[in-house]
C-alpha cells in the first residue's frame, strides 16, 4: 500500500520512516513524501496508479493541503481511493471544507500514530 | 502838516491811533507776547483828554495833535522794541524809524506858533514822503516775514504732531509687543507641556504598537512551537518504542547486528533531531520575548537572512491562524554568503514583520477580489550592495498609489479600516531603519502589479 505524506517539515519523512518501520520492513506499506502541494502534484502526475492514500498536511505556503486535494479530484480520473488531512487548526470551517471537497478523514495535530495507524491498516485491502 | 490845526483833528486821532494799536495787536499777537497789552487799549484817553484840556483851557496849538500822533508812534514803537525778540517786530521797528525821526524832528523843531522854520520845512516834506515810502515797504516786508514765519511754524507744528503720533504709537507698539510677548511666553509654555505629554502618549503608543504587533504574532508563534513541539514528543516517543525493539533484538538467540545498528543510529539521530526542534522552539520564544520587550538599543552582529527567514514565517503563520483560507507562494532568495549587520535584532525584528505583514495583507486584498490565475507572492530578497546590505521585501497585490505612496511613513497613516491597523507600524519602521540603523527605508510601486519595501543598511554602522 504505497502512501503519499505531504507537509512542508522535512521532518516528516523520519518520523513516518520510523513510526511505521515495523511496517516498511514487512512491505505492508510503503511511503513517499512531498514537501509542497505542487510536489505533490508532480509526484501524482508520474506515480498515481501507485498511491492509495495521500496524507496531507493544510497549512503549507504556496498549494494548500484543501487546493492540493481539490486539484487532485479534478485532475486524475481515479484518484487515490483515501485522502486524508492533517491540520494544526482543528477549526470547524477547515474540516468542512475538506468534506465538502472530498476528504475521507480529517485529523488534527498533535498526530496521534496509534490512531492514524489502525486507520491505515483497516484500508489495507 | 496844516497850517491852521484844530484840535478837532484829535478826536480823529484818537480811533485811528485804536486803529494802528487794533492791527498791530492782530499782526504782531500781542495778547499772547505782550503782558502790558491791556493798557493798550487805553491809546485814545490822551488825545481826548488833550482834546478836553484844549477845549476846556480854549488852547489852540498843533504841538497838542503833533504831541499825541507823536505820543502813539512813541507808544507803537516802544511796543515793538518790547518785542524786538520777534522778527517782524524788529522790521516794523525799521520801518517806523525814519518816520519816527521825521516826526520827532518836526515836532522838536516846531515852534511855539506851530509853524516850521523855512529851510527846515523843505527837507522835512521831502523825507516825510520818502519815510512813508520806507514805512508801507517795510511794512509789507514783516507780513511776508510774518507769513513765512507762520508757515514755519504750522510746519513745525504738523512736525511736532507727527513726532507726537509717533510717539504714542511707539507706546502703543510697545504695549503690544508686551502684552505679545506674554502671550507667547503663555503659549510656549503650554506647547512645551503638550510636547511633554505628546512624548509621553508617542513612548505609550510605541509600546501599545509593539503589543500590538505580538498579539499579530500570538497565534503565528504558537503555530510555529507548536510544530517543533510535535516533533520533540514525536521523536522521544519513536525513540522509547525502539529502544524496547533495541532490547528485544539484543534478547534473541539470532541476534540481526544490521538492524540493531540501524536502530542505534535512528536513535542517535532522534536524540539530534529532539535537540534541534527543542532549539527552534527556545529561539521562537526568544524572538518573542525580544519582540515585547523595549529595545535595549544594543547592537549585536546580525545575520540578516535568519531574521527574515524567520520573520517572514512568523508573519505568515499570523495571518494563517487568523484567516485560515489565506494562502500565499513565499520566495525568498538570501544572498549566501552575506556578512553579519551590526542590528538592534529585535528592532529589525520589527520592521521587517511589519513589511511582511503589510505583504501578505496587500495581496490578500488582492486574492479576495477574485482575479483569475492570480497568485499571491511574497518575495524576500537580500544581497550586498558595495558597504550596504539591502533587504527587499515584494508583493504582487495591489500596490500603493502615489498619493498614498507620499503618507505611508507619516505616523497614524493607515489605509486599513478603523481599528485594524494603527497607522504606526511604518513610521516606527522607518525611525528605526533610518534613526537606530543610519539606514534607508523606502518604497516603489506600481498600481494592479506590485510593491517593494527597500531596507538599505550600512553593513559597518557608524557609531
Amino acid at each position: 500500500m504505497k502512501i503519499l505524506v505531504v507537509d512542508d517539515e522535512t521532518d516528516v519523512r523520519d518520523l513516518f520512516q520510523q513510526r511505521f518501520r515495523r511496517e516498511i520492513r514487512s512491505g505492508e506499506m510503503s511511503f513517499s513524501f512531498a514537501f509542497s502541494g505542487e510536489e505533490a502534484m508532480t509526484y501524482l502526475r508520474a506515480h498515481h496508479s501507485e498511491v492509495l492514500i495521500i496524507l496531507s498536511d493544510i497549512n503549507m505556503p504556496g498549494m494548500s493541503g484543501l487546493e492540493l486535494l481539490s486539484h487532485v479530484k479534478e485532475e486524475f480520473e481515479m484518484p487515490p481511493t483515501t485522502m486524508m488531512m492533517i491540520t494544526a487548526y482543528g477549526d470547524d470551517e477547515s474540516y468542512s471544507k475538506a468534506m465538502e471537497l472530498g476528504a475521507n478523514d480529517f485529523l488534527t495535530k498533535p498526530v496521534d500514530f496509534a490512531v492514524l495507524k489502525d486507520k491505515l491498516l483497516q484500508l489495507i485491502p | 502838516m496844516e497850517a491852521t490845526p484844530s484840535n478837532g483833528q484829535l478826536l480823529f486821532l484818537a480811533p485811528l491811533a485804536l486803529l494802528i494799536i487794533r492791527g498791530l495787536r492782530r499782526f504782531l499777537d500781542l495778547p499772547a507776547r505782550l503782558s502790558w497789552n491791556n493798557l493798550l487799549r487805553y491809546i485814545w484817553v490822551p488825545g481826548v483828554v488833550l482834546f478836553l484840556m484844549g477845549w476846556v483851557f480854549n488852547l489852540h496849538s498843533p504841538l497838542l495833535v503833533d504831541g499825541y500822533w507823536l505820543f502813539v508812534l512813541l507808544v507803537v514803537a516802544t511796543v515793538l522794541v518790547a518785542l524786538r525778540d520777534y522778527r517782524p517786530a524788529r522790521t516794523l521797528l525799521l520801518a517806523l524809524a525814519p518816520f519816527l525821526i521825521n516826526k520827532l524832528l518836526e515836532f522838536v523843531l516846531t515852534g511855539a506858533d506851530g509853524r516850521l522854520p523855512k529851510r527846515f520845512d523843505q527837507v522835512l516834506d521831502t523825507t516825510q514822503g520818502f519815510a512813508i515810502v520806507w514805512l508801507i515797504t517795510f511794512i509789507i516786508i514783516a507780513r511776508n516775514q510774518k507769513k513765512t514765519l507762520e508757515q514755519e511754524r504750522l510746519q513745525r507744528e504738523e512736525e511736532e504732531k507727527a513726532k507726537r503720533l509717533i510717539e504714542a504709537q511707539n507706546v502703543e507698539l510697545e504695549r503690544l509687543v508686551v502684552e505679545r510677548t506674554a502671550a507667547l511666553t503663555f503659549q510656549a509654555e503650554e506647547l512645551r507641556s503638550a510636547l511633554t505629554e505628546l512624548r509621553t502618549t508617542q513612548a505609550q503608543l510605541v509600546q501599545s504598537e509593539k503589543m500590538a504587533s505580538l498579539g499579530e504574532l500570538t497565534a503565528g508563534i504558537a503555530h510555529e512551537i507548536q510544530n517543533p513541539l510535535n516533533f520533540v514528543n514525536n521523536f522521544a516517543d519513536v525513540s522509547v518504542e525502539m529502544l524496547a525493539e533495541l532490547r528485544e533484538e539484543q534478547a534473541r538467540p539470532i541476534r540481526d547486528p544490521e538492524l540493531e545498528a540501524d536502530l542505534l543510529a535512528d536513535i542517535a539521530q532522534n536524540l539530534q533531531k529532539i535537540h534541534h526542534h527543542g532549539q527552534r522552539a527556545a529561539s521562537i520564544v526568544k524572538g518573542m520575548l525580544e519582540h515585547s520587550r523595549a529595545s535595549s538599543g544594543e547592537r549585536q552582529p546580525t545575520n540578516i537572512n535568519h531574521l527574515a527567514d524567520e520573520y517572514l514565517r512568523l508573519a505568515y503563520q499570523g495571518l494563517r491562524a487568523k484567516d485560515k483560507t489565506f494562502n500565499a507562494t513565499l520566495n525568498t532568495e538570501f544572498a549566501p554568503d552575506l556578512p553579519l549587520v551590526q542590528a538592534i535584532g529585535p528592532d529589525l525584528g520589527r520592521v521587517l514583520l511589519n513589511l511582511f505583514s503589510n505583504a501578505f495583507y496587500a495581496v490578500r486584498q488582492r486574492q479576495l477580489r477574485g482575479e483569475a490565475g492570480y497568485a499571491p507572492t511574497v518575495t524576500v530578497c537580500t544581497h550586498q550592495r558595495g558597504d550596504q546590505i539591502e533587504i527587499k521585501v515584494r508583493d504582487n497585490g495591489p500596490g500603493i498609489p502615489e498619493t498614498v505612496r507620499q503618507k505611508i511613513f507619516q505616523p497614524f497613516f493607515t489605509t486599513k479600516p478603523s481599528g485594524e491597523g494603527t497607522g504606526l507600524g511604518l513610521s516606527l519602521s522607518y525611525d528605526i531603519v533610518t534613526q537606530g540603523h543610519s539606514g534607508t527605508l523606502t518604497v516603489i510601486s506600481e498600481e494592479g502589479k506590485y510593491t517593494e519595501f527597500l531596507i538599505s543598511l550600512p553593513i559597518n554602522q557608524a557609531d
